[in-house]
């Protein structure tokens, strides 16, 4: 990727963090938390990564992306407004009575959306699903899938993983979000599901760790995922929960509470700030 | 009497599987480790490349299905009633049902008469746990012909589909030559107006040689045949109340959720009739060869004259 480029995507990720901000503060409600530490894979994922249209949403030939943790939803909508699949002004609507963007996707009502998720743990079955059925077609999609390492609890995961390198599924992503936390306290205190490389290893996949906040890394791994023949990949990605915003980096409570108008007024200011500084670096 | 040809209706949904499969591309099917007792191995042998075994892991199967079908694809997904519609509801109810996924269930071993296995296979639940979900269509065919012609209907519709079929052969009433089977409609299978028998699966064929022996003792009961368990066929049931005045529903399945709640709650809003439910009477059941427990839980021709007997005297 270029300079260039790498500035323009990380600019637009600081456009989705204030886009689940906006959101999550217009609903009350929502998951700002796990929506953030994705923010940049989101970005990744919808402006460099993935073969799709936003002008023809339903194309069979498109890549496909499946939200696991459906209720990271805030950052998906953002992403998908962002890349002009409906308009950025919807995104205040989310989780409004009659409003499209449910509090989880549904691949219904939201134009992008893949699959409609929320239960955790059955997004990755499905995603394997799309990519054992583009398999088994011969048609070249890929499918991508985003995980919480809380999700990962969940047994149905582990069954889905298991499949995926029985049918050597080596056109499907498997990306877990390691941002540490989930509702009840510390992943490794609440259910420990470390080490996740190793387990994801001994269930066939092709793995690759990085910093889910640094692009070139995130490029990196995709570019490996390509490579890759035969087996599934799965990318783990270190991140921080609630990143961007100071106040809820790394924060437990961050996960299923919105921003009240202070605390709205003062992450939007980080985040322009953040993006100002951006904008002011040089192109080349 | 001639000798009845049995069949069961697993063998009917295998059987139209590798037919389907002949015609259409687009079908696959998916099973967990039982493909030998579900019968979609004769799917496999037809196509091996079009079955998908998902190994003990019902939950992941269906969503797996899920996903193939919004790729075009259109899944059978099979295995026993107790572990597609218990095991994996949630998942049938969030991952198919909701986004409205064009996934047929065929859940084979449904009822008590899966016999030996016992309780923890005899599914009573599922008509129960499948109606619940919104838009969900629920069918369970009575003999062989009509199971095979119900499977063509599932794949011919779009949307998310459950079947139930059942282990044990059971006889052929239906003629292949004029049988017509369309989702949602119900068909009557004898005349008469002095008590209606509604019933569906395997308990169809009961109906009818009840409705024999009654006929015997002058009695005439309408057997009614409801092959689609939601949408139900309002129109044939409320006209069997209106010219009857009293209905037995027969089912293999609870007493709570199935069929015979389905004709309550229409009934109850709509026309008010005395109702008798026969099914399984919110027990668990138990090992034993499959005829021989239909019997002990009522499931049965005469069990189902002597409540007629009762209600029309």
């Amino acid at each position: 990727m270029t300079k260039a480029e790498k500035k323009a995507l990380s600019i637009t990720a600081c456009k989705v963090r204030k886009g689940i901000i906006e959101s999550t503060h217009a609903a009350k409600a929502g998951h700002p938390g796990g929506s953030l530490s994705s923010a940049d894979l989101f970005t990744y994922l919808y402006f460099k990564e993935m073969r799709i249209d936003p002008k023809n949403p339903r194309d069979p030939a498109r890549d496909r992306f499946v939200l696991s943790k459906g209720h990271t939803a805030p950052g998906l909508y953002a992403a998908l407004a962002e890349r002009g699949y409906f308009p950025v002004e919807d995104l205040l609507t989310l989780r409004k009575i009659d409003s499209y963007l449910q509090g989880h996707p549904n691949m219904n009502t939201v134009p992008g959306v893949d699959m409609s998720t929320g239960s955790l743990g059955q997004g990755v079955s499905a995603a394997a699903g799309m990519a054992l059925a583009a398999k088994s077609k011969k048609e070249d999609v890929n499918v991508y899938t985003l995980l919480g390492d809380g999700e990962i609890e969940e047994g149905q995961v582990w069954e889905a993983f298991m499949l995926s390198a029985h049918y050597k599924l080596d056109n499907l992503c498997v990306i877990i979000d390691l941002n540490g936390l989930q509702i009840d306290g510390a992943t490794k205190d609440v259910m420990n599901s470390a080490p996740v490389d190793e387990k994801m290893k001994a269930f066939g996949f092709a793995v690759t760790t990085i910093d889910g906040h640094n692009l070139d890394e995130i490029e990196q791994a995709f570019s490996a995922f390509h490579a890759e023949k035969g087996k599934p990949t799965c990318i783990l990605m270190n991140t921080h929960k609630g990143k961007g915003v100071s106040f809820m980096t790394d924060s437990v409570d961050w996960h299923g509470k919105a921003p009240n108008d202070a605390e709205y007024e003062q992450a939007m200011a980080e985040l322009n700030a953040a993006q100002k500084e951006m904008e002011a670096q040089a192109d080349e | 009497m001639s000798e009845v040809k049995k069949i069961a209706t697993r063998e009917s949904y295998g059987n139209a599987l590798k037919e389907l499969g002949a015609e259409h591309e687009n079908l696959v099917v998916l099973d967990a480790d039982l493909a030998a007792a579900t019968k979609t191995g004769i799917f496999k042998k037809a196509f091996p490349e079009r079955h998908f075994d998902c190994g003990i892991a019902e939950a992941n199967m269906v969503c797996v299905a899920a996903g193939m079908s919004t790729m075009g694809l259109v899944p059978f997904v099979s295995t026993f009633a107790m572990f597609a519609a218990g095991r994996a509801f949630e998942q049938v109810r969030n991952t198919v049902g909701y986004p409205r996924c064009n996934v047929k269930i065929g859940a084979t071993h449904g009822g008590i008469s899966v016999g030996e296995d016992g309780a923890s296979h005899q599914c009573c639940e599922d008509f129960a746990l499948m109606r619940a979900i919104p838009g969900m269509t629920v069918i369970s065919p009575s003999d062989d012909v009509e199971a095979r012609a119900a499977v063509k209907a599932a794949y011919a519709y779009e949307g998310p589909v459950y079947l139930r079929f059942g282990r044990l052969a059971v006889p052929v009433f239906h003629d292949e030559g004029s049988f017509h089977f369309e989702i949602g409609k119900g068909e009557q299978l004898t005349e008469g107006s002095d008590i209606a028998i509604v019933a569906t699966g395997l308990m169809v064929n009961e109906a009818i040689e009840a409705a024999r022996q009654l006929s015997d003792a002058g009695i005439h009961a309408r057997v009614i045949n409801i092959a689609t368990i939601k949408p139900i066929d309002e129109d044939i049931i409320l006209a069997a109340a209106k010219d009857c005045g009293k209905i037995i529903t027969c089912e293999e399945h609870s007493v709570i959720g199935g069929l015979g709640e389905a004709v309550c709650s229409l009934l109850s809003e709509k026309c008010p009739t005395p109702v008798r439910r026969i099914g399984v009477n919110d027990t668990f059941g138990h090992s034993g060869p499959a005829a021989a427990l239909l019997g002990q839980f009522g499931l049965s021709a005469e069990h189902i004259a002597e409540t007629a007997r009762e209600m029309v005297k």
